[in-house]
């Protein structure tokens, strides 16, 4: 029987197998190639580490940058809340400590760990990568294992370089046709996990094949494979392609010359046999996909932007529905919003602010409307400016910050005041999980983009065709 | 790590779907540099109202439900992988979480810190829901052992599923990374021979 892609990977890194006799099905010992760290989950483990006195096994294969707590203005000045000023400099001593590299606040590579690493060539195809971050999926773009883990887990790296772990079963989601215009991988993800729930994928690591994909940049790769997790997968993969290799090929950190010749060779091989066999496969058309939009408080609750919001009866709908203050049956168009955030791991490359650029050049922002710009990177920012984007942005109204997760979760002061809507283009529209009682409608850039420049919700799709 | 083999105690009614780690543990008390004090902030947002005083709405806050027990609805733990949710949890004395289905990261993360996650049917959840719900000095008794949870005095009695490597880990006290230390010839032969 063939194998998959997953399979490959995986069977690939694995150490040892734990006595197989007394434990069936029992945790593997797994090889990480590339471990990513960040402020917020790193400093336990650290600390548990030299309470036990164990030194970190393999220093230069880590990779630190600060990302969760960083204001994201006047990033030259000293920081202002104590707590994160505390923890970025626990980031930095520790890194010091241990030999390992860090792109700290205001360093020319610094930015959210998901799009750095890719962006400098860390991340690769056939590669493990872990991060104490769930949205470390989306590293699976490159055709890479790569999933977020716990701060126990964390020291566990530091410390071996491996993780204990069960295998997870394999899903494949295909998508095949063409997309209609205005569709965006955004709207791909969010269709897909609308239809398969957000505990489909428990268990399960996904591949997502099919033209739909095949047909993707890199950065919707990222975006489609970020949000793997919110169906409850570990995480996501897509084949690696010629798309993957142009992307790696001359980055900081990639392989060049003949070593880059002979992985690209080992990189072919890795893509599903023909008779791979998944343990759960799902298939859409590409036509039924349109631009999406959330109305609850878990990334499950999407609808069309032409659908209404669906007359479901249950408690915990309810519950939801009552925290965003919506009704059962309503459409979402015309809605009035004041706060647009276009950033995140999901949306924060540069193809996303060309997206939003596109669409805003000649338009003004709507004056009821707070709309914040936060690039995924210093580079995405660097070349926010140089391709002109910056002055569109200016002109219209909009925002530009510094990089970092800011109002995705809510942990410096960018946040989104108690009872207001925000459409924004991150991926976790929970509870107050961009400031205490915001109300957060997840959508692609370009339906971010439309919102701040109408005030309001509107159909895209009127304008597109 | 603490031992754990069996547990009898009350328990706390919590009849919410899809929590997520984000309600658990809310990002802005995130910014610790150590394991301890999460507990003061379980469940923030629901525990307390917007002025800051005690929700009298939230089970939590309700002065007849105690112990060390959480029964929680479906897909527990979704979301964020921060362990400050399995910290905060057991820091405010939760030892066994009951739910009839946890996310991944939030299932392990628990594992790691001793805090045992049972995943009982849908149908035996809502039992234990309405029975403690409407006695709140009803006891539930985890055992490790034999897999099984039951309340106490009665035949309702459910078994339920452990990894048998992480209910080694559990019973023992182990944490993983003694077992990784354990193997780190066999990790430098591997580095030495990888084919990719
Ligand atoms: S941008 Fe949001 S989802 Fe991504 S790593 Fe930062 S906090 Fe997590």
């Amino acid at each position: 029987m063939g194998k998959t892609l997953f399979d490959k990977v995986w069977d690939a890194h694995v150490v040892d197998i734990i006595d197989p006799d007394s434990y069936r099905d029992g945790p593997q010992v797994l090889y990480i190639d590339k471990h990513l760290i960040h402020e917020v989950t790193s400093p336990q483990a650290f600390n548990e580490l030299k309470e036990r006195n164990i030194p970190v096994f393999r220093p230069e294969q880590i990779v630190a940058t600060a990302d969760h707590n960083t204001p994201t203005k006047d990033q030259h000045l000293p920081i202002k809340d104590a707590l994160s000023r505390n923890q970025l400099e626990q980031l930095s001593k520790n890194c010091k400590e241990n030999n390992i590299t860090l792109y700290e606040l205001g360093h020319k590579y610094n930015g959210i760990v998901h799009v750095m690493a890719p962006e400098l060539g860390i991340t690769q195809p056939g590669m493990t990568i872990v991060c104490g971050d769930s949205h470390t999926s989306t590293h699976g773009a490159f055709g890479t294992i790569a999933f977020g883990i716990g701060t126990s887990q964390v020291a566990q790296v530091f410390a071996s370089q491996c993780l204990l772990l069960t295998k997870p079963k394999s899903l494949r989601v295909s998508i095949n046709g063409k997309l209609k215009n205005g569709v965006l991988p955004k709207d791909v993800i969010l269709y897909t996990i609308s239809k398969l729930g957000t505990n489909s994928g428990t268990g399960y690591f996904c591949e997502y094949a099919g033209n739909v994909f095949e047909n993707m940049s890199m950065e919707g790769r990222m975006t489609v494979c970020n949000m793997s997790i919110e169906m409850g997968a570990r995480g996501g993969m897509i084949a690696p392609d010629e798309t993957t290799f142009e992307y790696i090929k001359g980055r900081e950190f990639a392989p060049k010359g003949d070593e880059l010749e002979k992985k690209v060779v080992y990189w072919k091989t890795l893509p599903s046999d023909k008779d791979a066999k998944f343990d759960k496969e799902y298939y859409f058309d590409a036509e039924d996909i349109e631009p999406m939009i959330t109305y609850g408080t878990n990334p499950g609750m999407g609808i069309k932007i032409s659908q209404t919001i669906p007359e479901t009866s249950d408690a915990s709908f309810e519950k939801s529905l009552n925290y965003m203050d919506f009704k059962k049956g309503e459409s979402l168009i015309n809605k009035p919003i004041n706060f647009v955030f276009i950033g995140s791991c999901t949306n924060s490359r540069i193809e996303d602010f060309r997206v939003a650029a596109n669409y805003i050049k000649g338009k003004q922002k709507a004056a009821n409307v707070t709309a914040w710009l936060v690039p995924g990177s210093k580079q995405v920012e660097a070349q926010i400016i140089e391709e002109g984007l910056k002055d569109i942005f200016d002109e219209a109204g909009f925002e530009l910050r510094q990089p970092g997760c800011s109002a995705c979760l809510a942990m410096n002061e960018d946040k989104i005041p108690q009872g207001e809507y925000c459409v924004s283009t991150s991926n976790r529209n929970f509870e107050g999980r961009q400031g205490q009682g915001s109300r957060t409608i997840l959508a692609s850039p370009l339906m971010a983009a439309a919102t701040a420049v109408e005030g309001k919700i509107i159909d895209i799709t009127k304008q597109m065709n | 790590m603490e031992k754990f083999t069996t547990l009898t105690s009350t328990a706390i009614p919590m009849n919410i779907e899809n929590v997520d780690t984000d309600q658990i543990i809310p990002a802005r008390f995130l910014k610790a540099t150590d394991r301890e004090g999460f507990g003061d902030n379980l469940f923030r947002d629901w525990r307390y109202n917007k002025t800051g005083n005690l929700n009298p709405d939230f089970v939590l806050n309700h002065p007849e439900y105690s112990g060390s027990i959480l029964v929680a609805g479906d897909n527990f733990g979704c979301g964020s992988s921060r362990e400050h949710a399995a910290w905060a949890l057991t820091d405010y004395g939760f030892k066994v979480i009951v739910s009839s289905f946890f996310a991944d990261i939030f299932k392990g993360n628990a594992l790691n810190n001793g805090l045992l996650p049972v995943q009982v049917s849908p149908d035996f959840l809502k039992v234990l829901l309405s029975e403690i719900t409407e006695k709140s000095t009803t006891k539930l008794v985890v055992n490790i052992e034999n897999q099984s949870i039951s309340i106490e005095g009665t035949s309702f009695q459910e078994s339920f599923d452990i990894d048998a490597y992480k209910k080694t880990c559990m019973i023992n006290g182990y944490d993983d990374i003694d077992y990784l230390l354990s193997k780190k010839e066999t990790i430098e032969a591997f580095e030495k021979q990888k084919t990719y």
